[in-house]
Order: structure tokens, then sequence, then C-alpha cells
């Protein structure tokens, strides 16, 4: 789950990471009382999950009360564009607004998990406020790496090695190494799948403090954060990606206009691999899970539908434990219920793949039925031509 | 012959009377698997598919000889039931449930490092070696004894590679699914590495998929030690970055991870990367010469 800086800012500070004063806004009236507070001098930044927000115009530094409302003004409501928004972008409901301070110096501090060794990394750079990802392309040597051991966490010398490494000046080394241990306690502790803090600034008064904050939640741990639940902002998602996980359903939207509906996550993702193959584009990804009852097919039918953009559904599922004349039945049912009003190409194989096939020869509806993936997907994209 | 199951294998289930692990130990037994028994803690000294029912694994090691454990344990639990399971010196630990945070997982690596056993997944569908031993929830039938090793981080891929092949009259020596999580007991390099010095297993299926660099790890290793055919696929080639597609593990992040990079890399080995899975058999069919 991707949570909103100033959520993380204020996760992180419990831990003892230092975070510049700042609030959030919902409106225009707070961002003002926010900035009055502050004494005027300050940022004014769009709270959305993606990153880029400065280039797009979406972070304002103003001197006054006066500018920091019309910046609020500004961005608020604004569809923000960054590199990582597309180009529809994403609107900004909330903004915090953050004390202006004199930086000395932009460093990166993050941590990340290493799958070969199956432990936590702490990575530090000298190159703070850029792309991470041009900076280890470019120059990796500037990026610096200590494993975080698994029940010991980042040791003391470890912090100092990276601070001095990075560039911070001796007499700002253990404040910067105490955030450093403060965050690798925090992404352990709040079951973190990413943080960043980019900027991690060097300020002229040899002070240290996050700047920014990116905070990824390991789904998977969230029955251990259930105070976490009210971190997810839902104006971030797609609405239909919200609705299918009401129904348990793995879907992503994507951009094109063939639906796809599939059981299990390495065939689901294949499916959408294939339909481009034969020339066409996946509107979206859907695992319906290798034990989906008719219910979940209806309501995935439904989600895949919805989205005004499908011309066609291709259906391809591997019957292993999920029987294809359950399958079937649950298509066929949802095809009667919902109405269908695009084409669908149904492939399948696997347990009771001959009474699946009656199933839906005898339904009624003109489903087309392939042989082998390859076939199903060449059949979906002529029909959604 | 096969690796890690055969006929001898004796299998425990954790989270025995569970609905999921009623439901496929009660499969298992129907293919054939010996199944001894079960674990369920509070349960102990009960009877559950008419075999015994245990507390703790150790005591079902010690009374039922097993050496091989399934767990259809739920998420909050499983990493525990990893550890009990290594712990009672089960060799072979296979872990179904999908769901585990990474945390618990960094401690369960941990912990089994200085242990001789083997994990294979967690959220995996276990492993079969067709005919004589079913772990997990592979659908039985579809599998056919020969000489064919598949390792796979996807199930319903697996399954889609084995119906091929056993539509075309090609048998499988043993398939092996080794989950899609970020952190998993059992890697690509390992799986690899097994059916490489297994003498009946002829050619290799590995299927992979986007997210870390498994694949390319083992791609590596088998360029220098593997002169048996080696057909791969990977799935994600048109996945958004960012995103994770369903499997927590199957996401391309700040530029690694691509399924074009491990694609390459794998061609670079001698592997036969086929750009669809729908023509995985076929392609083994040919390097096979049949």
């Amino acid at each position: 789950m991707k949570i909103h800086e100033y959520q993380g800012k204020a996760i992180l500070a419990r831990y003892g990471v230092p975070v510049p004063k700042g609030k959030v806004a919902f409106t225009v009236e707070e961002a003002e009382a926010a900035a009055r507070e502050l004494g005027g001098f300050v940022v004014v930044k769009a709270q959305i999950h993606a990153g880029g927000r400065g280039k797009g115009g979406g972070v304002k530094v103003v001197k006054t009360v006066e500018d920091a409302v019309a910046a609020a003004q500004k961005i608020l409501g604004m569809q923000l564009v960054t590199h990582q928004t597309g180009p529809q972008g994403q609107k900004v409901g909330r903004l915090l607004v953050e004390e202006a301070l004199p930086i000395e110096k932009e460093l990166y501090l993050g941590i990340t998990l290493d799958r070969a060794s199956g432990k936590n990394v702490f990575m530090a750079s000298s190159e703070g406020g850029m792309e991470i990802e041009e900076v280890a392309h470019h120059t990796p040597e500037k990026i610096l790496k200590e494993v975080i051991e698994p029940g010991i966490g980042l040791s003391g010398y470890q912090a100092r090695k990276l601070a001095f490494g990075i560039g911070i000046p001796a007499a700002s080394v253990n404040a910067a190494a105490k955030a450093m241990i403060a965050l690798a306690k925090a992404y352990d502790e709040i079951d973190c799948s990413l943080a960043e803090i980019n900027p991690f600034i060097l300020l002229k008064d040899g002070r240290v403090m996050a700047l920014d904050a990116k905070i990824n939640i390991d789904d998977n741990a969230m029955f251990r954060h259930p105070e976490f639940a009210e971190l997810r902002d839902l104006a971030e998602e797609d609405p239909l990606e919200v609705e299918a996980s009401k129904f348990s359903l793995n879907y992503i939207k994507l951009d094109g206009n063939i639906a796809c509906m599939v059981n299990g996550a390495g065939l689901a993702m294949a499916t959408m691999d294939i339909v481009k193959y034969a020339g066409g584009e996946p509107a979206n990804f859907l695992d319906v899970g290798g034990g989906a009852n008719e219910e979940q097919i209806k309501n995935a039918f439904r989600i895949l539908l919805s989205d005004a953009a499908v011309k066609a559904v291709f259906i391809n599922i591997f019957g292993g434990i999920l029987r294809c004349d359950i399958l079937a039945t649950g298509v066929v049912n949802a095809a009667r219920e919902l109405g269908i009003s695009v084409p669908i190409v149904i492939r399948m194989e696997g347990t009771n793949v001959a009474e699946g096939k009656k199933i839906l020869a005898e339904s009624g509806f003109n489903f087309g039925v392939a042989d082998g993936m390859k076939d199903g997907a060449e059949q979906v994209v002529r029909a959604a031509q | 012959m096969s690796v890690l199951v055969n006929k001898n294998t004796r299998l425990l289930v954790q989270g025995y009377t569970g609905a999921q692990g009623t439901f496929h130990a009660t499969q298992s037994i129907n293919y054939g698997t010996t199944v001894v028994g079960g674990v369920t803690p509070g349960k102990g000294g009960t009877k559950h598919l008419d075999r015994p029912v245990f507390n703790t694994v150790a005591d079902c090691v010690k009374e039922t000889g097993a050496n091989a454990s399934v767990i259809f344990v739920p998420p909050p639990f499983a990493a525990d039931s990893i550890m009990e399971a290594a712990d009672a010196g089960v060799a072979l630990i296979v872990c179904i449930t999908e769901g585990i945070p990474v945390r618990d997982m960094i401690a369960v690596k941990q912990f089994l490092k200085d242990k001789n056993v083997r994990l294979i997944g967690p959220n995996c569908p276990g492993i079969i070696t067709p005919n004589e031993c079913r772990i997990g929830i592979m659908p039985g039938h579809i599998f056919k004894p020969g000489n064919i090793g598949v390792v796979s981080r996807s199930g319903t891929l697996t399954y889609e590679a084995v119906g091929q092949l056993s539509a075309l009259g090609i048998g499988q020596s043993t398939c092996i699914g080794i989950g899609g999580d970020p952190i998993i007991g059992t890697t690509h390099l390992d799986a690899i590495q097994l059916l490489n010095a297994d003498p009946d297993t002829h050619a290799i299926i590995m299927v992979g998929e986007i997210g870390g660099n498994n694949e390319e790890i083992a791609a590596a290793w088998i360029k220098d030690n593997v002169t048996k055919p080696v057909i791969g696929f990977i799935a994600g080639q048109t996945a958004p970055e960012g995103r994770r597609m369903g499997h927590a593990g199957a996401i391309v992040a700040g530029g690694s991870g691509k399924a074009e990079d491990k694609m390459a890399a794998m061609t670079a080995a001698g592997i036969t990367v086929c750009a669809t899975p729908a023509e995985i058999g076929q392609k083994v069919k040919e390097r096979l010469g049949l």
C-alpha cells in the first residue's frame, strides 16, 4: 500500500527521523491557517502518490501567507501530471504546507529488499533530489549500500560509514546516523516494502531532515497494522480496481481494449502478453484465483464490462482445481444477468473441459470457443477490430 | 528417477483439519501419495482422513517417520509453521500459503540457514513426481510420468506447459512450483541444479516472470553447467512498471526485474526462449528431436 508524504513523515517522526514542521490541508482555508502558523515562508506541496511532483508544478516555495493561499488555490484540485501519473494526471486533493528550510546539501536514503540474500539493504547517496534509478544507471559507485542484519537492524558503525561516505560533515554525522537507524527501525516495525527519503537534507545550520518520504507498506502485513487502514486514499486508486478489491479479485486496469479474465497470476500475465503478441492491447490484468466461485466470476465479468474502452473479452482458464464446468456456468449466468454487448472468446483447458464446452455451446450465446491460447488471442483480437 | 519427492516420500500436512488441508490431503491420498498424518494444534490424538492428528510437528515426525511437510496454514501463522517443521527436522517443507509478510520470510530465511532442510515456496502450487507423489495443490490428472523437469514461479503456467507436454505424449520427471513471492526457499537455480543432476531428466522447462533477478542468476549457471536442453518462458512482457501483477514478487521496480532482461539473459545462455506459452510443448519436442 502506498501512503502520502505527510502520512509517511508523521510515522517516521514517531521513530525519531527529523522532519520539517508542517501540516496537511484539505482546503485553501486550512492551507492559509497552516502557512500563518508556520510564519508565511513555506513550501506548498501537492500530496499525490506519484513522484516528480515538483517538475509538474505541484510544489511551490512562497514567502508570504498571501502567496501560500495563491499557491494552494492553484494546486488544490489540479490534475497534476508527472512522469509517473500518465498523461491524464492525478487530481490533487490534499496539500502539505511545510516550513521552508535553508538547504546546504541534498542527499538520498532508501531501503529495499535484496531478494537473493533475503535481507533488507540500506542505500545512501550524495546525489539527492535526482531519480535514484538514474544515479544507479550512470554513476552506480555513488550509491553506498549496507546490509541490514535481521534481528540486529542497522548498526551504528554502518550508519556512520554511510554518513561519512555521502559527505556529511563530521559535526552532523551523529545526527544523520541516528536518523538512518531510526528509518531502518521504522522500516522493520511497520512492515515497509519500500522506503525512500529523497532528498534527505543537510541544513545550513548543520541539522539533517527528511524533506520527502516515500513509504510503501507490505499489503500482506496489513493484518498487523489495522491502524494503517485509514491511510489508504481511495482517490489515488482506479475506481474499478477499488471495486475489484472488494471481491478479492486481483485486477489492474490497463490502457487497451481487450479485457482478460484468467486464473492464476502467471497465466494472467502471459495472457496479456499473448494478446499483445497477436496484435491487440490488453485492457486489464485479472486473476480470478485458483478457487474462484460463481459469484466472483460474475463480479469479475461486471467489472470488466464496466470499462468503457473494452471491445472484446478473452476468458483464458486452465482448470486445475477450478473446474471448467463451474467456470462455464458462471460465465453463462453472468452473461444472462448482465447482458453482453461485446464479443467473448473463451479458451478452457483442464478439469471437466468437455462438460464446460457443452454448457457454453448450449447456452444460446454466441461465444467464440478457442482451441488453445494462441487461437484464442487471435480470435479476440479480430473480434475487437 | 526424479528429484526431491518419490514413492518413498512420507508426507505430513500442517493445517491438516482445515478446509484447504483436508481437500488437498484427500487429493494427494487419492493420487497415491503416502500421507502419514497431520498437525493441528489442539486436535492431537484424534483421527482425520483415517490418519492420526498431532499437536506438534515434532510428535508427528517421531510417530510417523514423516520426511516431508506441506503447509496449509493462514498467512499470519505460516512462517511459524515453516520454522516448526524445520526444527522438527523435516527434510522437505512445501509452503502453499499465499500472503506471508516479507518481514516474516526474512526471519524464516535466517532460521533455515544452518538447518539441513529444503523449503519450497511459499505462495507456490507445490511439487509433483507423476504417479508417485503429489505435494500441494496441482491437478494430478494432467501429469504423465516421463523425462522433462519443470520449474516455474506460476502454478497455472506450470499446468499450461504440462498440459501441452502430456497432450504431445511427453511425460515429466518432477515439476516444481517455486512460488511467486519475493523471498522463496528454492530458487530457479536450486531447482535447475537438482534437475540437471537427475539422470532421468532429459530436458528442463524454466518458467519465470517479471520481478527480481533469479532467472538471470539461473541463466548464468545454465550457460556454464547445463548441457541438457532448456526451454524457457517469461510472463509479464506487457506488465506496466511499478505495479504488482498478482504475485507479490511480480513487479518491475526501479528499472529492474524486466521480462526483456530475463529473456536476453536466457537466450544468451543457450536457452530456447518461447515468445508465448502456447509454444512451450512444441519447442520441447523440437529440442528433443522427437
